[in-house]
């Protein structure tokens, strides 16, 4: 970017040249740091209250005993919630799918994407049509994708995946019974793998073609020109990759409400959609209220150690 | 917003004008056929009642309770019509969510609303809720396999002649099965059936101390049947089939047998939607130890929420979509086996529906057999045959349903199933106050 | 803008392949790489053809072995129409996705650009803490906000729906103008404050400007990200205000044979974002190249 491009400095009314000058240059750090405050004010306030807000309300009901169904039945319950729910053996199963879940479609964006992100990077026949088309799904409702998945693609009778198989001479998979966290996983990384190949192909292209001329020159075959010229070059953008996608990775909801239900058993019951059972099958607002505190916890969690993790990334 | 009040065209203005005065209802309903019929017949509505308008919200039945509820609870005040089932109508009558429905016009013959169905609906001897239409259970079968493996059905099947014959008429290769059989966790999907079966083994879900009965060996044994029949002689991917996927199942000639609710009935009857509606069989649910409780009793009623602030409208409207002129409508417009069925006795004396619903009997008597103050061996003291009627039940069914479902694809075994069901039922109860 | 020139220059020298044996070993690569590339792509994007394909069958052709040979029928769309006004949701879904996003980034730009060139020892914190507010179910919070909308009577508007997405996709809006602004080479707003620019001006004129690219595709991400949120829309709204995704809700599971109804409901209700997104990929590629993952 030349800065030589840009100078609508030109355009300025010269009456507010004089004093404008004069308040920044007197009192510099006050307007700056007032000026900071005034802007950020507006999101930072508005975050603030749809932060605090529904966050003092829930922490208040986690301390209620508050059933929707039972409007008699109120009061202040203490650490009950509390204790009711790290005594479910259901939210320590929903935790370690949640992790699970999280944890394989980061890998299969990250992994696919990359190295998808390469090939698209190559001069082939058609490749602008071909990329759009691979980017698709992420442009899909979660939703829409779901019931594609569960009724036509992954149908044990009708689906497409089942009529490959047997084609092939194979015995048809019964996909949401048989592997239910499984196709949980392909579903939801089919979705954001679009995602990660966006971000990544677009980093692709400021690589310096150059260097890796140099390299190829010098007698790097593809895989070294991978790992040592492509990936490190990538890093910023996967780091990027990742952030975005654990921040909806881990309140992933429709796919499984659409899909199993949380089912077989607690197979696919990750920590949102168990608090959706309290919230919304029960009604129980003090549990649901609780689940939800606790979530916050082991979102802030993650935030500090991963997000933190991966912003040094982005700073160099 | 209608677009019709934005144009300004000028043919448009009288309609306009009666349309600004129309008081508009919001009518929240389910995506089930006999719906999307009611949605289809707006316009007969509003011809014969020019001054209400409608709007739908129809949605899928998880969907819609769940946001049925959150609506009603907090008083939100979305909805003059909701859409809800014997289990809720109950439920929410007692908290006083529900508008009462006395003094209902002459016309409307009240009387002529099937008694089963009306005592479901009501609280405190008054009407809750209308019922748009009601079902039980009973069993379908293919007559050409039942014929050609020279099996004749007997008035009252038995669970352990289902068994065999499902064992017999088992073709997986044909993509030919023995049995469907609802396996999708739900407490109104899996459990429903469930819920019956182990009623009918003799078993209950709490006994009159509120204590779950989950691991008593009358559901050990009821639970093994079931997956032992579904997974050796059912379709593949039992465990995600409900009452829909096994509905297309049976109608594309895939199943040999199949017990579920009877408003299947009228559409595995219709040529157009089914291959089998020559070859069709009916039989009363199968039994086991006791006939009570074999077969269930369910009703989807029209409710007026007390939030609302059209309720004369919303009556006006709930009457009409319930009425016996609705049912002659439908049966004119759309068929007499689409008409909905079960609520009312003179649907079941009407020639034209005698004559082209040849199962109309059998639904009748299963719809009256059912009784949900008493559908246990031993004594309960909960009303509901497929359901317990307290609030509780829909966490409670649910997880059990998952639980099953488990069982059902191998992931647990049935005993290690029953006991997480018995162990997670507690707790809820325990927390809900029943137990100490 | 300027990067992407750049390296188109750039690249041309790289390719001096002129003699016949390297362009034909080249020709080969290219072919093989276009066939891989193809499939991979057409894989993937199989589903959603499926779903477009599976519309214009009808019911028993839906649920039958797979296969591309039938006579394309518009029943199943006629038949969707009937049941729900497809023009209604649209128009909420347009209104709502575009309206959030306007009002998210008239928020955000100033939040932004204050933590961008302003920045103090909480800046770092302050933007961690607002990406930590997304990883709330927001199930947990159902009721309260429930009762805070009954009691506002923001209960079925597209007002309502607007301030919750404009809140749900802030976060993520102003982190990433933060990136984009940052990258910003700070002697241009220099150069334009000694000039007499206030901030305002500075902001306008300037910064709004050589940044355009970025906004853009942030802004793009927030259009799909509200078109596609399927919790609060279907939860805060009843018959007014309901968007495309309460749409779905009402075909997704019913009774009887659903496949093809279900599969046009479907492509209604994807297309115009469908649509959106090819038209602005580029778009969105190029603003993106731009800042946050350069």
């Amino acid at each position: 970017m030349s800065a030589g491009r840009v100078t609508p400095a030109g355009s300025f009314p010269a009456t507010f040249m004089v004093t404008d000058m004069n308040k920044t240059r007197t009192s510099g750090r006050t307007i700056g740091g007032l000026r900071t405050l005034s802007l950020q004010a507006p999101a930072v306030t508005l975050l603030f209250l749809w932060m605090i807000v529904p966050l003092a309300m829930t922490v208040w009901f986690s301390l209620q005993r508050y059933n929707l169904l039972m409007p008699g039945m109120t009061g202040f319950a203490g650490l009950e919630n509390y204790e009711y729910l790290f005594t479910d053996p259901a939210l320590w199963s929903a935790m370690g799918t949640t992790l699970l879940m999280v944890g394989w479609v980061l890998v299969i964006t990250v992994v696919g994407g990359t190295l998808l992100a390469v090939l698209f990077q190559q001069d082939f026949m058609g490749r602008g049509i071909a990329r759009v088309l691979a980017i698709s799904p992420f442009f899909v409702m979660p939703t829409v994708s779901a019931l594609v998945w569960k009724n036509m693609m992954m149908h044990p009778a009708n689906g497409v995946l089942s009529w490959v198989a047997e084609s092939l001479g194979l015995p048809a998979v019964d996909w949401f019974s048989s592997l239910p966290l499984t196709s949980v996983i392909i579903i939801v990384a089919w979705q954001w793998l679009p995602f990660a190949l966006l971000i990544l192909l677009t980093a692709m292209q400021s690589l310096d073609e150059d260097q890796v001329e140099a390299a190829r020159m010098d007698g790097a075959g593809p895989i070294a020109i991978f790992f040592f010229i492509t990936l490190p070059h990538l890093k910023r953008a996967i780091s990027v990759v990742i952030m975005i996608e654990m921040i909806f990775l881990l309140t992933i909801f429709a796919e499984i409400f659409v899909t199993t239900s949380g089912g077989p058993g607690l197979a696919t019951t990750n920590l949102a959609y168990l608090i959706y059972i309290r919230a919304l099958l029960d009604f129980d607002v003090g549990m649901a209220s609780a689940g939800g505190v606790v979530a916050i916890i082991l979102a802030n969690i993650v935030a500090i150690f991963l997000v933190r993790m991966v912003a040094k990334n982005l700073e160099s | 917003m209608k677009l019709s009040r934005v144009l300004p065209i000028a043919g448009l203005a009288a309609v306009g004008a009666t349309v600004a005065n129309a008081e508009t209802i919001t009518v929240a309903t389910v995506n089930n056929n006999d719906m999307v019929v009611m949605q289809s017949l707006t316009d007969a509505f509003e011809q014969s009642h020019p001054d209400i308008q409608l709007d739908w919200v129809v949605l899928e039945e998880n969907v819609l309770r769940q946001r049925l509820t959150t609506d009603i609870a907090t008083g939100g005040g979305q909805f003059d019509v909701m859409t809800i089932g014997t289990y809720e109508v109950p439920i929410w009558a007692e908290r006083s969510w529900l508008t009462p429905l006395d003094n209902l016009p002459e016309d409307y013959q009240v009387d002529d609303l099937l008694k089963s169905v009306r005592d479901g609906l009501s609280h405190d001897g008054t009407l809750q809720a209308l019922p748009f239409y009601a079902e039980s259970s009973m069993m379908y079968y293919r007559k050409d396999l039942f014929d050609e493996a020279g099996i004749t059905m007997p008035d009252q099947p038995t669970w352990e002649e289902v068994r065999e014959w499902a064992s017999k008429l088992h073709n997986a290769d044909q993509e030919q099965y023995g049995i469907c059989l609802r396996g999708k966790p739900g407490w109104g999907e899996n459990m429903a059936l469930v819920s019956t079966m182990v009623n009918t083994f003799g078993g209950r879900w709490f006994d009159m101390d509120w204590q779950p009965q989950i691991d008593s060996p009358a559901w050990q044994e009821a639970v093994s049947f079931y997956v032992d029949l579904l997974s050796n002689y059912g379709p593949p991917g039992a465990s995600s089939n409900g009452f829909n996927e096994n509905l297309a199942l049976f109608s594309r000639g895939n199943c040999a047998m199949w017990v579920d609710a009877t408003s299947a009935a009228g559409k595995l009857f219709d040529a157009d939607q089914s291959s089998v509606a020559d070859k069709l069989g009916f039989a009363p649910a199968p039994i086991a130890k006791t006939p009570k409780g074999s077969h269930w009793l369910w009703s989807w009623a029209l409710a007026i929420p007390a939030s609302s602030d059209s309720k004369d409208a919303a009556r006006q409207f709930i009457t009409w979509a319930t009425s016996k002129d609705y049912v002659s409508l439908v049966g004119e417009r759309e068929g007499w086996t689409s008409v909905p069925p079960g609520t009312r006795t003179s649907t079941y004396e009407n020639p034209n529906y005698q004559e082209s619903a040849p199962f109309a009997g059998f639904v009748l008597d299963a719809i009256q057999g059912a009784d949900p103050t008493d559908s246990t061996l031993e004594p309960s003291p909960y009303t509901g045959v497929q359901f317990v009627g307290i609030p509780e039940f829909q966490s409670i069914g649910t997880q059990v349903g998952q639980m099953i479902a488990a069982a059902l694809t191998g992931e647990t075994s049935v005993e290690q199933a029953l006991q997480s069901s018995q162990r997670a039922t507690e707790r809820t109860m325990q927390r809900a106050g029943y137990l100490d | 803008m300027t990067t992407a020139k750049n390296q188109t220059v750039a690249r041309a020298p790289a390719a001096p392949a002129t003699r016949s044996a390297l362009a034909s070993a080249l020709l080969n690569r290219r072919l093989w790489l276009g066939v891989l590339g193809w499939t991979l792509a057409l894989v993937i994007f199989f589903p959603i053809f499926w779903m477009i394909v599976t519309g214009f069958k009808t019911e028993a052709e839906a649920i039958a072995d797979p296969s591309l040979i039938f006579s394309p029928t518009l029943e199943n769309y006629a038949e969707v129409q009937s049941r729900a006004g497809y023009a209604k949701f649209a128009l909420n879904s347009v209104v709502v996705a575009f309206g959030s996003t306007l009002l998210a980034l008239l928020i955000a730009i100033p939040a932004a650009y204050s933590m961008a060139f302003l920045p103090t020892k909480r800046t770092k914190g302050t933007l961690l803490w607002m990406l930590s507010t997304k990883m709330l179910p927001p199930v947990g919070v159902l009721v309260p906000i429930y009762l805070l909308f009954r009691d506002t009577g923001l209960l079925d508007t597209r007002t309502g729906l607007v301030i919750v997405y404009t809140l749900m996709n802030l976060p993520i809006v102003v982190w990433m103008l933060y990136t984009f602004f940052k990258d910003m080479p700070k002697d241009i707003l220099e150069a334009g404050r000694m000039d007499g620019a206030g901030t305002l001006q500075e902001v306008i004129y300037l910064l709004l400007p050589l940044t355009l690219p970025g906004i853009a595709s942030t802004g793009l991400l927030a259009v799909i990200l509200s078109w596609n949120e399927a919790f609060w829309s279907l939860n805060l709204t009843s018959s007014q205000a309901a968007p495309l995704t309460a749409y779905i809700a009402s075909f997704s599971s019913p009774e009887g044979l659903f496949w093809a109804k279900l599969s046009a409901a479907s492509t209604m209700a994807i297309a115009p974002i469908l649509i959106f997104g090819w038209l602005t990929q580029k778009q969105m590629v190029r603003g993106l190249t731009f800042g946050a993952v350069k």
